[in-house]
């Protein structure tokens, strides 16, 4: 981006209408992943200046045992729904869970799950760091994934979305091929880095189910009937969209929610229109058309 | 700019947690939990009955459902006294008509100003569980230690006076506690608080105390009150949590736990008890359920522990 400019420059303006129609593999119109955020917060951080963690003091016993739910209860209610209904994850990582519980990380990777980077913890903020230290965070997500799971990871969704100017700089060079952090488009779009190539992934924040939850309040069943108008307008336009289910399993893992969720999933298994997939897999499926457009 | 080095330290960045509070244990890996009846989900009511002083206290913090306006504050002081008054009855006589006994968690200042709510409570086969001093009896770790366990003390002393019974389960205001909470409990004689809800089924800390989680999420005050959501989609989601749990304890063997969490000014007025009186009565209609009370639940997991 460009630091300090009024527009920070992230990629050029291309309006909907109009653009060439494409297919995902198969002839899909539109391409659905689902991306679990395995994370991990801290009972007890150190403060960042620039960004307040707990809203009370340690320990926010509601706020960090409402977390916990997940690596305790939630991830495997929400896990076998999705693997029955032939849902793949592409996880949203707080990587220092490969060190906490590598039961939750072993046990998403053999249901055959992608890995990116959500940073160290959920509740260590990029505000405020230096190169150095920002490199440092990506160098640690490569390394601690790669040694937990084989995978390399590809793409990135800042730490409880906190970027600072070079983040998407970084990952770029770094190799990764997709940012999860911009949220302008329901198409993949080049995003400007000053090295290598990046695409924005369009992810969610919408029908993101902690804003489902917690910002539009809704109950288990409008979210549900929520997610099936999603999809349906996207499956409906002009092919070549995405459509991304991002996910917190202590919210949609909880008892009363995990059913009216799971009629989302039977809904779109049963439409010939779903690509169901992951990130990478979108990212390598549209630089491929990129390519044959050429 | 850059942050502090001691930021990128991880220094508990290891198995397990990052304290050495409990455990990790996923429960699908636990040993099933059976309840003694055989039946799959022990729906277990929680009743917070509470006297809010109209002089409230923000020391450590100011509990929710306080007063609100400037001094006085008659309209929130009144309304949660309807719960008490009024709304508090109207749920006793509905648990009686399904034969439900259930947890309250009570404010110690109820059973010095109200003596004669503690004795129906009792009278009707319902736990009492110490639910702090009054609603200005609030914990977190700003407060002094010294201070929490007076209150802590206080709390359950004057409970016991009260009933005859020392509260064996005990309920932190807003489920707030501080890093002292959990053996300052312990050094009281309690079995178990409700606070932490990182579980779906009871679970030992370290040091002995158990935890048998309250859902706060499918509690009247989360979903009427903060989602604003109608009674009749509470009630519905009540439904669908014990499906999915129903089926999950076939599944999987063993039970698992409904805990509902109540405040007699939300769910107890006019308009809502007939949608939570039906309520009641699919869920006593249900042959895999176990009214139960957290003492209930708690015994049950002892026993399991041998």
């Amino acid at each position: 981006m460009r630091e300090g400019s009024p527009d920070p420059e992230l990629y050029e303006f291309q309006r909907y209408r109009g653009r060439k129609p494409f297919a995902w593999p198969g002839g899909k119109k539109v391409a659905v992943w689902i991306s679990p955020n395995l994370e991990y917060y801290e009972i007890d951080p150190p403060a960042n200046p620039h960004r307040k963690s707990w809203a009370k003091p340690h320990p926010d016993v509601v706020g960090y045992s409402h977390r916990d739910h997940a690596n305790r209860v939630g991830h495997w209610r929400m896990a076998d729904v999705m693997s029955k209904h032939g849902f793949p994850g592409s996880v949203s990582l707080s990587v220092a869970l490969c060190q906490h519980h590598p039961d939750v990380v072993a046990d998403a990777n053999a249901r055959g799950w992608e890995f990116f980077s959500h940073g160290i913890y959920n509740t260590r903020y990029s505000y405020g760091m230096d190169e150095r230290q920002e490199r440092a965070i990506i160098e640690d997500s490569i390394r601690t994934v790669r040694e937990a799971t084989g995978q390399a990871i590809r793409g990135w969704l800042a730490p409880a979305l906190t970027h600072t100017p070079r983040t998407l700089d970084l990952i770029a060079e770094y190799g990764m091929d997709y940012t999860c952090d911009l949220y302008h488009d329901d198409q993949p779009f080049p995003v400007k880095v000053s090295k290598g190539r990046l695409i924005s992934m369009p992810y969610s924040l919408e029908v993101n189910d902690h804003y489902g939850f917690f910002i539009y309040n809704m109950s288990p069943r409008e979210y549900a009937q929520t997610l099936i108008r999603q999809y349906e307008r996207l499956a409906a336009e002009e092919s070549g969209t995405v459509m991304c289910i991002p996910l917190h399993s202590y919210l949609i893992g909880q008892p009363h929610r995990i059913g009216p969720f799971e009629e989302v999933l039977r809904h779109i298994a049963a439409d010939d229109r779903a690509w169901i997939t992951r990130a990478g897999d979108i990212a390598d499926a549209w630089y491929a058309v990129q390519e044959d457009a050429r | 700019m850059s942050l502090d080095p001691t930021y990128l330290e991880y220094g508990k960045r290891g198995l397990g947690y990052d304290h050495a509070l409990y455990p990790y244990a996923p429960l699908p890996k636990r040993a099933p939990l059976a309840w003694p009846g055989g039946q799959r989900v022990a729906v277990w009511f929680t009743v917070s009955l509470e006297w809010f002083p109209i002089t409230p206290s923000d020391t450590p913090f100011r509990a929710p459902g306080h007063m609100q306006t400037a001094y006085p504050d008659y309209r929130h002081y009144t309304s949660r006294e309807y719960g008490t008054r009024v709304g508090f009855y109207r749920l006793l006589d509905a648990f009686a008509k399904v034969g439900a006994r259930v947890s309250v968690a009570v404010n110690a200042a109820i059973a010095t100003r109200y003596p004669q709510i503690i004795a129906d409570i009792v009278d009707a086969g319902h736990e009492i569980i110490a639910h702090s001093t009054d609603m200005n009896g609030t914990i977190a770790s700003t407060l002094p230690v010294e201070q929490e366990r007076a209150l802590i003390a206080q709390s359950l002393a004057t409970l016991e006076a009260a009933t005859g019974q020392r509260p064996r389960g005990w309920h932190s205001i807003a489920r707030s506690q501080s890093f002292a909470t959990l053996d300052l409990l312990k050094e009281a004689g309690v079995d178990y608080c409700v606070d932490w809800v990182n579980d779906e089924m009871p679970f030992a800390f370290n040091n002995g105390l158990v935890n048998i989680p309250l859902n706060h999420e499918l509690s009247d005050r989360q979903i009427i009150n903060v989602q604003q959501q109608s009674v009749d989609s509470y009630a519905q989601q009540v439904l669908d949590a014990h499906d999915w749990l129903s089926a999950e304890a076939q599944a999987q063997g063993g039970g698992r736990m409904l805990p509902l969490h109540l405040t007699p000014y939300i769910i107890g007025l006019p308009y809502r008890m007939d949608a939570f009186e039906g309520l009641l009565v699919d869920l006593a209609a249900r042959p895999d359920t176990w009214f139960a009370r957290g003492g209930d639940i708690f015994d049950a997991f002892a026993a399991n522990q041998g």
